[in-house]
């Protein structure tokens, strides 16, 4: 297909991209003790949890930004963040959807969630984080009769202290990395979700984040727990409003699978990308880690299509024998975006098995490349690996990389590794086209067939959606 | 329905076709032969318009309207096929689906709603009947490993889920068993009718003892060198096509 045919089919408006014009209740930008005192004392904290951020923060000022990545960016000036911004009318919390602010309501219908409990028959649950704070967590009441705690992290700290204290950066300690540590310095709020033993949680569980504020960061943190032999699947989804600035948002994410659990986690990941010339957009460094104990199973599936710049590798720590863990992911660049994504499996129970398949889109001038660490350590007596690793190109101008890092230190250990790189062709375009096809509706079939094996892994309702935010994300990238 | 004047097209800069005239009507059957490299396939693909095929010289109608003004996809939708000599794959996505966006888009073009997806499938496995397929196929990629003879029988399945005006069958038969080219034969004969029409490329008159064609042209050198009925493709195959290169020049 010709240049300007590219051109035209990559270069579509962001649809989430409004803002709302809601009062809030935002820190002035800059980071010391005292802001991070601010947000505990805001939220009430007890005092082990105050203690736990400091530390963080002091572990945070003696690290500096990580370089390695395969990105480009200019320096973010974290004193120009503002670390804490909640809409005013939240103050107190609401306690039903009644008490929800009703421009939030129309936002979040604006965005497609379905909050009302009416609308969600399809049996969602939602979180729902705005900027900093969690609006509203629906369903409830069913989730508690099978004893499934879905609430704001914010919350489980005082309902549920002794979990948090036991897990919260169990899997991501507080000094893993830069942005890891910044986040368990100043994260506002996220998702807390504990599963008792036995228990199939009976709904999937979904949380949708927004940056709405300008010039404020979002440090969400959420926090899974399955009990042994429990099942849970949970999806989230990410927006934010077009602005010329970058944004930051960096999360951590803790999943904990005990014996025989299953941990299904799903991302739908629009951040604004940033406009057609390249100007602002969210920088996605996001944390996202979980451990499988004996028998237990970790599936991380992401459909990455927003942001400016993406730095994220959901991991599996495979401690228990026979534990299994699982990356799919589509990861789409356009315009001038830039992705550094992956996944580690670091095997360290005997027969431990992880599966890796990753499909990298690139359009337009944007760079994408996968990052994937697979560790057999000594005692991973048996593990097996499989990586499939596939690129596809879009045009001339968009590049394309793959760097997989395998380390086997134990001999009965399996690692496969299989990479293609293609280009979407003229003569499937043309194909398409002598069939009726518009160019542009090509391309998106196209794409949607390249990624097919990891679409069938997210939830059904969320394939679909899927599916058209390729669509729309490649808008512009033929014509 | 098809009027082809003094048509002039290059490919890089190489010029292929050199002045080639050809008149279909409604309810016709025309058969193409020719030597190899002689410019059938390119006329084809100058005619559903394939990018990097450009037209020098030269005019072409279609059901009333300028065929070369249009893009690719607005000629498709105008009902004009074309049954690919080597047909690509497309990985991934179902034939199903695939065959579902084209009868879509030109149900879009006619200002009609999607087809509802249990009719299409409905009618989707019975053409695959017609074609010798199994519905299987409908789920597979668009000719993802599919054998030569399957992909060829996978353009006739396609054609007839699309019930073009105009079909250009670009060597359909080359490559099949005799079973399949009776099946392809069977199912280019149900649909001919007179609101219809088809330009069949083909090497082989046997072809035509089970498609019989209203006329048969001889391509070569980029232009029709030599028109005639049925007894021509006997002809063809009795003598071959130098002593007509050797008559025209
Ligand atoms: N991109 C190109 N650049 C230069 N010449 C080309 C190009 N594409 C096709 N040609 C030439 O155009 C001529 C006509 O090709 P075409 O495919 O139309 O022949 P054909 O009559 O269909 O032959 P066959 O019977 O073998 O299918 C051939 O000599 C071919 O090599
Ligand atoms: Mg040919």
């Amino acid at each position: 297909m010709s240049q300007e045919h590219i051109d035209q089919a990559i270069s579509r408006e962001y649809a989430a991209g409004f803002v709302s014009a809601i009062e809030s209740d935002t820190l002035p930008p800059g980071l010391d003790e005292d802001v991070i005192r601010f947000i505990s004392a805001r939220k009430n904290e007890p005092d082990w949890l105050l203690e736990w951020r400091l530390e963080a923060y002091r572990g945070w000022q003696q690290m500096t930004e990580p370089k390695w990545a395969h990105v480009h960016y200019p320096p973010i000036d974290l004193n120009e963040v503002s670390y804490y911004s909640s809409p005013k009318s939240m103050q107190d919390g609401p306690k039903s959807l009644d008490e929800v602010d009703p421009e939030l309501l129309a936002m979040y219908e604006k965005l497609g969630i379905p909050l009302h409990e009416q609308e969600m028959l399809a049996g969602v649950a939602v979180d729902a984080v705005f900027d900093s704070v969690s609006v509203a967590t629906t369903f409830r009441g069913k989730l508690a009769e099978a004893g499934v705690i879905f609430c704001p992290i914010s919350e489980a700290v005082h309902s549920h202290p002794e979990l948090v204290r036991k897990y919260i950066g169990s899997v991501v300690p507080r000094r893993d990395n830069y942005y890891a540590a910044l986040n368990s310095a100043v994260f506002s709020d996220g998702s807390f979700v504990y599963i008792p033993k036995g228990v199939r949680c009976p709904m999937e569980l979904s949380t949708y984040f927004r940056i709405n504020e300008a010039k404020t960061g979002q440090f969400e943190r959420t926090l899974i727990i399955a009990e042994e032999g429990s099942h849970v699947s949970y999806l989230e989804g990410c927006t934010a409003p077009m602005r010329d600035e970058n944004q930051l948002h960096a999360a951590v994410v803790e999943l904990v699978a005990l014996d025989g659990a299953q941990i299904k986690y799903s991302t739908v990941q629009n951040w604004y990308p940033g406009d057609a010339q390249g100007k602002g957009g969210i920088y996605n460094f996001v944390t996202k880690r979980g451990v499988a104990h004996r028998d237990a199973k970790i599936s991380w599936t992401q459909v990455e299509t927003g942001s400016a710049v993406t730095w994220k590798y959901p991991s599996c720590i495979l401690r228990g024998d026979n534990s299994v863990g699982e990356f799919y992911s589509v990861a789409l660049t356009n315009n001038f975006q830039q992705a550094d994504t992956g996944t580690k499996m670091i095997h360290l129970g005997k027969n431990t098995r992880s599966t890796i398949i990753s499909k990298g889109i690139s359009a337009g001038q944007s760079s994408n490349a996968y990052r994937g660490l697979v560790r057999m350590s000594p005692k991973a007596t048996g593990a097996r690996n499989y990586t499939q690793c596939d690129s596809l190109l879009i045009g001339d101008r968009c590049a394309a990389h793959t760097f997989p890092y395998i380390e086997s230190r134990n001999p009965s250990a399996v690692v496969e590794h299989e990479a293609t790189t293609s280009k979407v062709s003229d003569d499937q375009l043309y194909l398409c086209q002598q069939r009726g096809l518009d160019a542009e509706k090509a391309v998106s079939m196209i794409v949607n067939g390249f990624c097919k094996e990891v679409f069938k892994e997210l939830p059904m309702e969320f394939a679909v959606e899927a599916g058209k935010l390729l669509e729309v994300s490649l808008e512009g990238s033929v014509g | 329905m098809l009027e082809i004047e003094n048509l002039h097209a290059s490919v890089d800069g190489t010029d292929i076709l050199k002045g080639l005239n050809l008149s279909v009507k409604a309810g016709e059957v025309h058969a193409i032969m020719g030597p190899n490299g002689s410019g059938k396939s390119t006329l084809g693909h100058v005619l559903a318009g394939r990018p990097g095929y450009t037209v020098t010289a030269g005019s072409v109608n279609f059901l009333g309207q300028d065929l070369l003004a249009l893009e690719t996809e607005e000629r498709a939708r105008l009902g004009l096929f074309l049954a690919f000599q080597y047909p690509v794959e497309i990985p991934g996505v179902s034939n199903m689906e695939f065959m579902k966006a084209a009868v879509d888009a030109q149900r879009e073009q006619r200002g009609e709603k999607p087809v509802d997806a249990v009719t299409f499938m409905k009618s989707a496995r019975e053409t695959c009947k017609a074609v010798d397929l199994d519905p299987g196929f409908l789920k597979r990629g668009v000719n993802e490993g599919f054998s030569g003879g399957e992909k060829k029988r996978n353009e006739l399945l396609q054609m007839m889920m699309l019930q073009p005006r105009l079909g250009i069958l670009d060597e359909t038969d080359s490559g099949l068993d005799i079973d399949a080219l009776q099946v392809v034969a069977r199912g280019v004969n149900s649909m001919r009718s007179p609101e219809r029409a088809f330009v069949m490329v083909t090497h082989y008159q046997r072809l035509l003892d089970f498609i019989e064609p209203d006329f048969v042209h001889v391509l070569a050198g980029g232009r029709i060198v030599r028109s005639g009925d049925k007894s021509l493709a006997l002809e063809l195959e009795a003598r071959g096509y130098a002593w007509l290169e050797d008559e025209v020049a």
